[in-house]
Formats: structure tokens, C-alpha cells, sequence
């Protein structure tokens, strides 16, 4: 054996095989990929590249596509050291395996007496007698602690061997085998067929194409022109769709299927606390090959494996929801509003006094529940904030904002108010304005009392009666009461322009050290409170209310969330509020389409390797030896001696069990 | 010589496994396979094939468990009666609760409620709900730790018995804090239930158990309870966690499934994974233990430390055979895990962080194991690749859970 090492390291052929079947080799490999892993699960992949760019700067990010960091697991780099330990294993596998294959029928009855002597688990016995009934006994002995038996008679002595746990040596086979199938089959599913095309230019990854149809003729693909694939689509119900789109990097490509897939009907259930509970997809499948169309119900955790084509349920969304707007002015002191229709993931302009705007409808959501606060008064769980809709403004320079509006008022500090949020990017959080609503539940006081504080003509007619009523008997007369109108007038021009922050800034401009600020400001403060106190009693007098009864609490509350409102109008950004008065709800189920032909060779894989890893350290491969022979003296000996190739405390305590019980066969 | 051959030949027939099996282990598995029956009528409605598949081949696995291992009939019987007691209590008080105006998630929460005066009842309160129940595996947990090092230090046979009573005892009240919530979380509401392992905090209960039972087996087979403090220190760190867990974010709380979690797989994959789990972080506690005796042994060879701790040929070998079990499990569980994400997430690989987390941690062990097995290697380097093992392990745990974001996003902190 010695002799056939040295010549094989001799040839090229044998240098090549010790490098790659080394287990220096392997085991650098094993960690390579375990670092290499590692950064693709630090670095995010597959984002938009604009992320990365904003994340490491441009150098970096051309360093890292250029090693392509976005998408590791399918560089080819990587694909090449998944190569190599494969390669390693294969060749590690072709020189052991004959070793052990030999090993398992090898009873090693040539073993000389000096080595067995030496091994650590030996012991030799003097026999005084009857040689051949012991001899008898210890086999049938060792028979039934399952040992396989041979024996040989050499010239000086008599070899009996045993051996047991043989599989133990299958199990390297197996394990190691299995990692080769399982990477094979883990191959044939991954993205090398899309590497091949774009090598060789057959396909071209899309990446500016918004809809499918007008995707360029190298982007698509016929069905059955990638040997695999995972790909994703949304279907709205009611619609058919007989292709997937396939992210690579940072654009798509178009696979078309040999079917299309319908979706009927959409369900989604809801948990108490608004968590999706469950949700399904009635599928209808419309195929050549189909009699009539086959109708199957997939949900998570459950698909539809059709043609060797997985359907499986991802993801829902909004497929396309109708909806209703009222939209209320804030610049208008007539109140004009104007009906609109909206469809969400679609857009609309509409003409403001600040020139044209863009609505881009984001997203309708039926249920919005909430935690409630934990001093709920109707101690409340949950809440549900009822519908919503997302939807961005985006003005002519092509900046937008994004906006949150809930249909239905939401009870609060036990009055109810409608929620609007806003925010400048995707990256912040809502800011939400809270708008009272009126004895009826509706947002119309609110609008009337806000177009009336912009109505400059009543505001000057309201101002004028109400100092002429408040300040009848001051002294000053005319002229100090036309300067309290002007003041006031100005005040809420003031307010309207931005709120208390506007008047505050005023106050500081002026030309006064600050004891008058500070008299100026209370001054201010109660003369526009005046006013305003007016101008909301006129609303409530057009309502129809008997103000000179008095109003009630939840009359005087209103105002006071109006002003809270209203001071912070100015800051909303849009010049109106888009009430949603309507809906029609269409949702999309989100499926995974995967076609895995190397799956059932992935896990035939992974068994062989279970089994290998159960077989290499719960199987030991055990062998005994009993050797009789006669010592120098001239009596007769027997020699026991035994080996595992694992677990050797655990073989230390077996063989001591065997031979106190060869002992006592011998001492019988 | 006057003996006759036969007589001999069945003295050294090693008995037959089936005959060596006393009455105790017949009632015993006859009782466990009753209780599969019976669980199964009564809840066959809730299950699908799969998960009567698992039932009885969890009652098959428990019942070769029992008679391999003796000591788990024990366990298992003591866990089954405080859980059923526990259970059997529960319907009637929250029957009466009801009839108060108390359904579902407040019923539960008010039997064993701390401030509940008027509701609360003594048993739950203290002992059976399975927040008590945990608490109680907590606590003994934490004593078992210092009575573990306490016996060695003292070196007194009875006081590890104490320690080792202590352990076993933790964990039968972990299994009963298990199996009540398994129970209190279908109490809530019919589409709550779920078996607890679907969460950082019940995974960490598991967590807590499976090492614990796993070191009680090494505890046994080696006779040896000196161990015990390096393995239960590990135990301790993830009490401290779950209570963190429990007082700091309120995860006691038992909370629905998302959809993809809703799956017979979760019934299998979970417990193999913390096998695993547990497994290596053994593995890595006597790693510990193996680097403190031996660098004392080389400063100070005569020093009376040395006596306190175990062996270092030993906690080689119970830290090979730790990982040896830890890796076939954790096989079991990563492959399992793949057959999972191709019925849930279209594919049964898709590089996401956690399986990733998972390969590396295959990958490392694989290495080691190599390593000792190939290349022979023994002792110091093992244990301290070992150690370095548990925080690759816990990365993979924990880590991605709370740093990298993927489809397996279920036990955010």
C-alpha cells in the first residue's frame, strides 16, 4: 500500500487527485462558502441598485456589482466553489470508497499476533484444557452479540475474526454521495440556464418596460425555454394571466406559461386583532390540453402543482379597487367641491388654483385595525379604523406627497374625528391631522367653518358687528374700533396664511421690547379668539342651530378641535382634502409559479445524506479477533483483541463486557 | 465443567431486548398509547393526515424514548399528570368565568391573573397556568445552576442528587408550562390554538428543556454531575432572556399564527432544530469546561480545582458526541425546513438569511467534525471551535431574527 502511494504521487494524475481530494482542500472550501454566505445575508440582495448606490457611494457600488455582491449566490465565482466541493468530494469519494468497500468484507485474519497484542484492547489468557469446546462456546458467544465470523488456521496459530457494524462504512458512502446528488439537483433548479442565455446573448434582462406587453422580444421567454424557474405575478380577480416575471438583478424577464390561470375569487380572512388569518385563491386553470378548464382553491402552505408547475399562494394586494372622492376645496369660499373617480394603482390630474396636479392612487385597504390604547373607555382590544386609501400628490416639478385618509370618522377621546395623514417620503412617518366632525357625523361643518374664515368680506362684516356689539361704550370711538377691525382682520389673514406660528412671527417683527410682545400677544390672541368665536357661532347659526339658546358641550368641544385643526391646516401641503365617499373593492392574489424539476434529486439527496450521518455515528464498525497459539513456554494461549473505528470509550467499555464473559467461559 | 452447555449459552445470550422489558415499561407504553387513541378522537377533527401521522409517531418515538431511556417514564408520566390536571381544572373555571362576562383571552388571563382578586384562582395562580408553570421551571432552573456548583465545590453526593432532582424538576415544569399554553391558547379562541413553538418565547422554553435533557442523559450515561453547572449556566442565560422577554416586551402572550406558519411541518421542524440547538450549546459549555481545566492543569497542576471539574478525556468525548447528535438533528431539521419552504414559499432554497444562517452552521459543524474525525484532531482546538460554534449558532438563532431581514421573520424581538 506504502509503495503504491509513493508512485501514485509520482504522475501528475496522483498530485492533481491528492490536491483536490485533500482535506486541507475541503475544509477550506467549507469555510469559504460559510463567508461568502455570509455576505450575502448582510448585504441585501437583489435590491434596486439606486439603494445601493445611496448606501455605499458609486465607487463601491460598481466594486461590488463587479463581484456581484447583489446577487452572490448566483455569481459565477460562487457557483465555482460549490464547483470545487463537489469536485473535492467526487475525488475523495473515488479514492475512499474502494478503500471501504474492501474494508467491509476484509476480516483481517492475516493480523499478527505482536500488533494485536498492542492494541488497547487486549487481553491474553493461559488455557489449561479442552481448547476445542472453549473455542466452540466464545463463537457461539460472539454469534449472538451479532459478530460475523471467520477463522483461519496459519501455520503458528488459529484466527478467529468478528465484525460487526459494517454499514458503518456505507454511511461515509452515503453521506457524501448525497451532498453530490443534492447539489446536483439544487443546480438544475437554480438561475443557470438565465447566466447562459445573457452570456450568449439570447436573452437581454429588461429593466425600464413598465407593462408586459411592451416588453422587447429578447426579455421573453416561450414556455419551456428555461429548463427551471421561480417567478411571481398578481393577478386582479376576474382577470387571466399566462406568464411570470422573473427578477434578475435589477430588471425582469417575461416567461410565458403553456397555460394561463384565472383567478375567480380572492379571500382573505382576518384575525380579532386585523392579522391575516388565512387567504385563498380559487383558481381557474385554461389549458389546450384540458377538456374543460380545471378549477382548484390554493391557499399558503397548500398548492396547486399542475403540469410540474407549482402555483403557489405568496402574497395579496389591491387589484385595482374603484373608488368615489369628494374633493373639498381649501382655497374656495364658496365651497365648491367637484366629485372625482379614482381607480388605485392608476392616476388622475386635477386642475387646482395651484395649477395641475397629479393623484396617484397607491392602495385601498377595507379594514385598518389597530391596537386600542390601553385606556380604552369601551376597554377595547382592538380597533378598527375602517377603509383607507393611500395616494400621492405630485405637483408639475415632480415632487409629491403621500397621503393616508380614512373614510369613516374614528372615535377618539370619545368624539369622532376623520384622520388624514401626510408625509414628504416613503421613509417618514405619517403626520395625521385630526378633523372634528359635526352633530351628524360629517365633515361639513368643519369645510364650512374653514371657507368661512377665507370669505373676506363676511369675516369684515362679522368683525365690524362684532366690535361694534363687544366695544359699543369703549373710548376711542370709531377710530379705535376700525384699528381693533383692521388688527383682527389682519390677525386672520394671519392664521390662515400659517397658523399661530404666522401670528407669532408677526408679534416678534414688531418694533417693541418684549414686556409689549408679551401684552401684544395676549391682546392678539383674544381679539382673534374673538372673532373666530363669532364667525363659528354664524356657522352654527347657518346650520340651522338656535344659538341664542346657547350651545351645547360637544358644540363647544367642536370648536376647540377646529382650532386645533386649523392651525395646523397650512402644513398639509395640498390646497384640499379628498374625502372617499365610495368603493368598489377589487383585490389580487399574488402567486409564486416555480417550475423545480431537480427537486425530487434534491431531496433524494438530502436522505442519503441523513441516512449517511445516522449510519457514520450511531453504526460502529467493530471487529474482534481471537487468535489461539502456543506461548514459548508451551502452553496454550488465547489471545482477545478488539477495535472500533468510533467512539472508542464507548468500545473500551464493550470489549471489557466481552471479556469478562470470555473469562467466565473460560474459568467455566 | 459440570455445567451443561445450554445453561451457559443463554447466560451469555445478551438478553432480548423485548424480554429485558419489565411490567413498569409495558403499563407504560400501553398508557401512552392510550393516550394517543384518546387524543386522537378527540381531536381528530383538528387534524389533518399528516398531523395524525405525527401524532402517533411522536406516541411510537416517546414510548422507545421511555424504554431506552428509563428515567423518561418518569418525566413523561409526571408531565402528562400536571398537565392534565391543569387541564381538566381549566374547563369548569373557565366555564364559571363566562357566565361573569369573561370569554376567551381575559377568562385565561384572570385565572391566573396576579391582580385578579375576584377571579383568580390559588392552582393557576401559582402553579398550573402556564405562565406560572414556566416560571416555576425558571426559577429551578436558576437554583439547579448553583446546587450543581455548590455539590462540586462541596464535592457531596447528595447534593447533586439535589441538583440533578432540581433539573429534572425544571424541566417537567417546562414541559407542563408547554403543554398548558398548548392548551390555554385554544381556551382563547378556537382559531388561536396552536402548538407553542411558534415564537422566540416558547422556543426558548424548548430551548431551555431539550439541553436539559440532553445534558441529564450525558448526566447519566457518565455518571458524573460535574458537568452540570457549565451546561445549566447556559440554561440560566436563556431564562434570563425569556424573563427579559416576558417582563420587558410582554411576549407571554399568546398570539395567532401568521398563514405560513399554519402547517403540520412546524410540528416537526421546530423540535429538531432545538435539538440541534441545544445539542451545540452542551457541546460548547464543556468546551468551557474543557479550556478552564486544562489551562489550570498547566499552571497549576496540583491545584484542588482540578477535582471539581471533569475529566478532560471525557468532556472530549461527550463534546463529540453532543455535536455528533446536535448535526444529525440539525440535518434533520434544515432538510425539513426545505421541504417546508417549498410548499410555503415556492421554492425549498432560496438563499434567504435564515437558511443561509442554517448552511453555515451545517458548514461549521461539518468542518469540526471532519477535523476530529479525518485529521484526529483532540482536545483544546476542538473546544475552543466548539465554543466559537455556539456564537455562530446563536447568530443564526438569534441574530438573524433581529439583524437581517427574510421570509423566516417569525421571532422578531
Amino acid at each position: 500500500m506504502a509503495e503504491q502511494g509513493k508512485i501514485r504521487q509520482l504522475t501528475r494524475r496522483g498530485i492533481l487527485l491528492d490536491f483536490l481530494g485533500s482535506m486541507n482542500l475541503a475544509i477550506t472550501i467549507l469555510v469559504i462558502i460559510a463567508v461568502a454566505s455570509v455576505i450575502g445575508t448582510v448585504l441585501q440582495q437583489n435590491q434596486p441598485y439606486n439603494n445601493y448606490i445611496i448606501k455605499f457611494g458609486p465607487f463601491w457600488h460598481e466594486f461590488f456589482k463587479t463581484l456581484n455582491l447583489y446577487d452572490i449566490y448566483s455569481a459565477s465565482w460562487f457557483l465555482v466553489l460549490l464547483l470545487f466541493l463537489v469536485i473535492s468530494t467526487s475525488v475523495c469519494i473515488y479514492r475512499n470508497v474502494p478503500v471501504m468497500l474492501k474494508d467491509m468484507r476484509n476480516y483481517r485474519l492475516n493480523a499478527q499476533l505482536k500488533t494485536l497484542r498492542t492494541m488497547e484492547n487486549s487481553q491474553d489468557w493461559q488455557l489449561s484444557s479442552d481448547v476445542q469446546a472453549t473455542e466452540n462456546k466464545i463463537k457461539q458467544f460472539l454469534q449472538v452479540n451479532r459478530y460475523q465470523l471467520r477463522e483461519k488456521q496459519h501455520a503458528d496459530r488459529k484466527v478467529i475474526t468478528g465484525m460487526r457494524g459494517k454499514w458503518n462504512r456505507l454511511g461515509y458512502m452515503f453521506a457524501h454521495v448525497g451532498i453530490i446528488v443534492l447539489c446536483i439537483g439544487g443546480f438544475m433548479d437554480g438561475t443557470f440556464d438565465i447566466a447562459l442565455r445573457e452570456w450568449t446573448g439570447k436573452s437581454v434582462v429588461d429593466i425600464n418596460t413598465e407593462l408586459v406587453k411592451d416588453m422587447p422580444e429578447e426579455s421573453q421567454l416561450k414556455p419551456g425555454e428555461l429548463f427551471s424557474f421561480r417567478g411571481n405575478i398578481s393577478i386582479p380577480e376576474g382577470l387571466k394571466a399566462n406568464f411570470v416575471l422573473l427578477q434578475v438583478r435589477e430588471g425582469r424577464l417575461v416567461q410565458y406559461l403553456p397555460f394561463a390561470v384565472e383567478l375567480k375569487d380572492f379571500r382573505v380572512e382576518h384575525y380579532e386583532s386585523g392579522q391575516p388569518k388565512s387567504f385563498e385563491s380559487d383558481l381557474v386553470i385554461h389549458d389546450d390540453q384540458l377538456d374543460k378548464p380545471l378549477e382548484k382553491t390554493i391557499s399558503v402552505n397548500y398548492p396547486l402543482i399542475y403540469r410540474g408547475y407549482h402555483i403557489y399562494q405568496a402574497s395579496f394586494g389591491d387589484g385595482g379597487s374603484k373608488l368615489k372622492f369628494k374633493v373639498w376645496p381649501f382655497n374656495d369660499y364658496q365651497l365648491r367641491t367637484l366629485d372625482i373617480d379614482g381607480v388605485v394603482q392608476e392616476e388622475r390630474i386635477i386642475d387646482t388654483a395651484k395649477g395641475q396636479l397629479t393623484l396617484e392612487f397607491v392602495d385601498f385597504k377595507k379594514f385598518n385595525v389597530f391596537p386600542a390604547p390601553k385606556d380604552d373607555p369601551q376597554k377595547r382590544k382592538f380597533m378598527n379604523f375602517g377603509s383607507s386609501v393611500v395616494f400621492k400628490v405630485r405637483d408639475s416639478s415632480g415632487a409629491a406627497r403621500e397621503y393616508i385618509n380614512f373614510m369613516s370618522p374614528v372615535l377618539q377621546n370619545e368624539r369622532y374625528v376623520f384622520i388624514t395623514g401626510m408625509r414628504t417620503s416613503v421613509a417618514e412617518d405619517y403626520r395625521y391631522l385630526h378633523i372634528p366632525s359635526d352633530d351628524n357625523v360629517s365633515i361639513d361643518r368643519f369645510m364650512k367653518f374653514h371657507a368661512l374664515l377665507n370669505n373676506t368680506p363676511y369675516v369684515q362684516k362679522v368683525a365690524v358687528e362684532t366690535v361694534n356689539t363687544i366695544l359699543k361704550d369703549a373710548p376711542g370711538g370709531d377710530q379705535f374700533r376700525d384699528n381693533i377691525i383692521r388688527v383682527m382682520m389682519d390677525l386672520l389673514d394671519q392664521f390662515n396664511y400659517g397658523g399661530y406660528q404666522a401670528i407669532e412671527r408677526y408679534i416678534r417683527d414688531a418694533q417693541v421690547d418684549n414686556e409689549q410682545k408679551r401684552k401684544m400677544a395676549e391682546a392678539y390672541s383674544k381679539v382673534l379668539d374673538t372673532l373666530m368665536k363669532s364667525l363659528y357661532v354664524e356657522v352654527l347659526r347657518q346650520e340651522g342651530v338656535d344659538v341664542e339658546k346657547g350651545i351645547n358641550r360637544a358644540q363647544e368641544q367642536f370648536y376647540f378641535d377646529a382650532l386645533d385643526a386649523l392651525r395646523q391646516l397650512h402644513l398639509y401641503g395640498t390646497p384640499f382634502y379628498l374625502q372617499l365617499t365610495d368603493f368598489t373593492h377589487r383585490e389580487s392574489s399574488g402567486l409564486s409559479i416555480a417550475k423545480l424539476p431537480g427537486k425530487n434529486i434534491f431531496y433524494l439527496g438530502c436522505l442519503m445524506v441523513i441516512i449517511g450521518i445516522f449510519l457514520l455515528f450511531y453504526v460502529t464498525h467493530q471487529r474482534v479477533w481471537l487468535v489461539m497459539y502456543t506461548g514459548e513456554n508451551g502452553a496454550s494461549h488465547l489471545l482477545f483483541a478488539g477495535s472500533g473505528n468510533r467512539n472508542q470509550s464507548d468500545f473500551r467499555q464493550h470489549f471489557q463486557e466481552l471479556s469478562e464473559k470470555v473469562d467466565a467461559i473460560l474459568k467455566a | 465443567m459440570s455445567v451443561p452447555d445450554n445453561v451457559i449459552q443463554d447466560e451469555l445470550k445478551p438478553a432480548s431486548f423485548f424480554k429485558s422489558l419489565s411490567i413498569v415499561d409495558w403499563v407504560f407504553a400501553v398508557l401512552l398509547l392510550a393516550g394517543s387513541v384518546f387524543a386522537y378522537q378527540k381531536y381528530a377533527y383538528l387534524m389533518d393526515g399528516y398531523e395524525v401521522g405525527i401524532l402517533f409517531g411522536t406516541a411510537l418515538s416517546l414510548v422507545a424514548l421511555g424504554w431506552w431511556w428509563k428515567q423518561t417514564r418518569v418525566l413523561m408520566f409526571a408531565i402528562a399528570a400536571i398537565s392534565l390536571l391543569a387541564i381538566l381544572l381549566y374547563e369548569p373555571a373557565i366555564a364559571n368565568l363566562n357566565k361573569d362576562g369573561l370569554f376567551g383571552r381575559d377568562a385565561v388571563a384572570a385565572l391566573s391573573s396576579l391582580d385578579d382578586k375576584t377571579h383568580s384562582k390559588f392552582l393557576f395562580k401559582y402553579f398550573l397556568s402556564s405562565t406560572s408553570a414556566i416560571m416555576w421551571m425558571s426559577a429551578l432552573f436558576v437554583i439547579a445552576t448553583f446546587a450543581y456548583f455548590f455539590a462540586t465545590f462541596i464535592r457531596n453526593e447528595f447534593a447533586g442528587k439535589v441538583a440533578s432532582g432540581l433539573t429534572w424538576s425544571a424541566t417537567t415544569m417546562g414541559f407542563v408550562g408547554l403543554m398548558v399554553r398548548w392548551r390555554e391558547s385554544y381556551l382563547i379562541g378556537a382559531d388561536i390554538g396552536h402548538i407553542p413553538v411558534s415564537n422566540l418565547y416558547e422556543v426558548f422554553i424548548l430551548f431551555a428543556v431539550v439541553t436539559a435533557l440532553i445534558y441529564l442523559h450525558y448526566e447519566g450515561k457518565y455518571k458524573t454531575k460535574t458537568m452540570g453547572g457549565f451546561v445549566l449556566l447556559i440554561i440560566s442565560a436563556s431564562i434570563a432572556f425569556l424573563l427579559w422577554y416576558h417582563f420587558e416586551k410582554g411576549a407571554h402572550e399568546i398570539s395567532p399564527l401568521v398563514p405560513a406558519l399554519k402547517s403540520y411541518w412546524m410540528k416537526i421542524h421546530v423540535p429538531a432544530n432545538f435539538i440541534g440547538y441545544g445539542a451545540f450549546a452542551l457541546a460548547a459549555m464543556l468546551g468551557v469546561a474543557y479550556l478552564i481545566r486544562s489551562k489550570i492543569e498547566k499552571s497549576n497542576p496540583s491545584s484542588q480545582a482540578i477535582q471539581m471539574l471533569p475529566s478532560l478525556n471525557m468532556l472530549d468525548d461527550v463534546m463529540h458526541k453532543s455535536i455528533a447528535l446536535g448535526f444529525a438533528f440539525f440535518t434533520i431539521a434544515t432538510v425539513l425546513g426545505a421541504m417546508w419552504a417549498a410548499e410555503a414559499w415556492g421554492g425549498y432554497w432560496s438563499w434567504d438569511p435564515k437558511e443561509t444562517w442554517a448552511l453555515i452552521v451545517w458548514l461549521n459543524y461539518a468542518a469540526w467534525l471532519h477535523m476530529r474525525l479525518t485529521k484526529g484532531w483532540r482536545g483544546a482546538p476542538l473546544a475552543w471551535w466548539a465554543v466559537i460554534g455556539l456564537f455562530i449558532t446563536t447568530f443564526a438563532f438569534l441574530g438573524v431574527n433581529m439583524f437581517l431581514s427574510g421570509l423566516h421573520s417569525y421571532g422578531e424581538l
